[in-house]
């Protein structure tokens, strides 16, 4: 199993369209679960899923076999993401409505209404992209932070640096809205 | 801001955004998709930040350089339309 997968990351970094077509129905799902977590919008998580793995074939010729393909991917797919973000920051209307479709958690606390729910997740919908995503996969998503740090690129302190400032805006946000966590 | 503040905090962004269920899958099959990508022409690169301002801003000097060029010399025209 180990051979035949180590024999398909080879081809593919080779340049291999049928190597491509088995990593792509391989991991599909997994890329499009990670871009989900970020974006939480279906319709986009497929559109980037589309382009990361176009991102992938571009570079299958600086593709390194021996470290994996779902790490490569996943930092591929964490670029894909935050381009989205930053350009879909002006969208406002649009993540609105997204936003609105937001449930209520099966273990929601009665305290929080639903009004406040919906000014949180706008508040940290205005959030800059790099502090989102840090905190929308450590905080949200609650993934290790060694992962997060991973994906990004980035040290694991300087995940926790931008959890840290991702919740001080969050927060200061918030209470200029009077809502006082 | 305490550890408190940062646990309170926490917890309401996990009530406002309630975690994605881990085995979501796409709505539809996206190889027929990833086919048209793959055959169609390849994009311009997205550019962000510093490499956008950077492009903007060499775009409206050539534009600039352009127009000067024609202003004082309009004799240019029919070679600037030339290399066109």
């Amino acid at each position: 199993m180990q051979n035949g997968e180590s024999g398909v990351l080879t081809q593919f970094q080779q340049g291999n369209a049928a190597a491509f077509e088995t990593l792509f129905h391989r991991h599909q799902r997994s890329v499009y679960c990670w871009i989900l977590r970020i974006t939480r919008n279906p319709a986009a998580a497929e559109d980037l899923t589309i382009e990361t793995f176009w991102r992938i074939f571009s570079a299958h010729a600086r593709f390194e076999p021996a470290r994996g393909f779902e790490g490569w991917a996943r930092r591929i797919a964490t670029r894909a993401a935050l381009d989205w973000l930053r350009a879909s920051r002006t969208e406002s209307e649009l993540s609105t409505e997204m936003l609105c479709e937001v449930a209520a958690p099966a273990e929601a606390d009665p305290a929080v209404t639903a009004e406040i729910r919906l000014k949180t997740a706008m508040a940290f919908e205005k959030l800059p992209p790099k502090l989102r995503i840090a905190a929308m996969l450590a905080v949200v998503e609650e993934l290790p932070q060694k992962d997060v740090a991973t994906a990004l690129g980035i040290s694991v302190a300087a995940v926790k640096l931008r959890i840290f400032r991702a919740l001080r805006l969050l927060r200061k946000d918030l209470e200029k809205q009077g809502i006082t966590p | 801001m305490n550890e408190d503040d940062q646990d309170r905090i926490k917890k309401l962004l996990q009530q406002a955004l309630p975690p994605v269920k881990g085995d979501s899958e796409p709505r539809r099959d996206l190889w027929p998709a990833m086919l048209r990508r793959l055959d169609a022409r390849p994009a311009a690169p997205i550019l962000t930040g510093w490499a956008r301002f950077n492009s903007v801003w060499f775009d409206g000097a050539l534009a600039a350089g352009l127009v000067a060029l024609i202003a004082s010399s309009p004799a240019s025209i029919p070679v600037i339309l030339y290399y066109l």
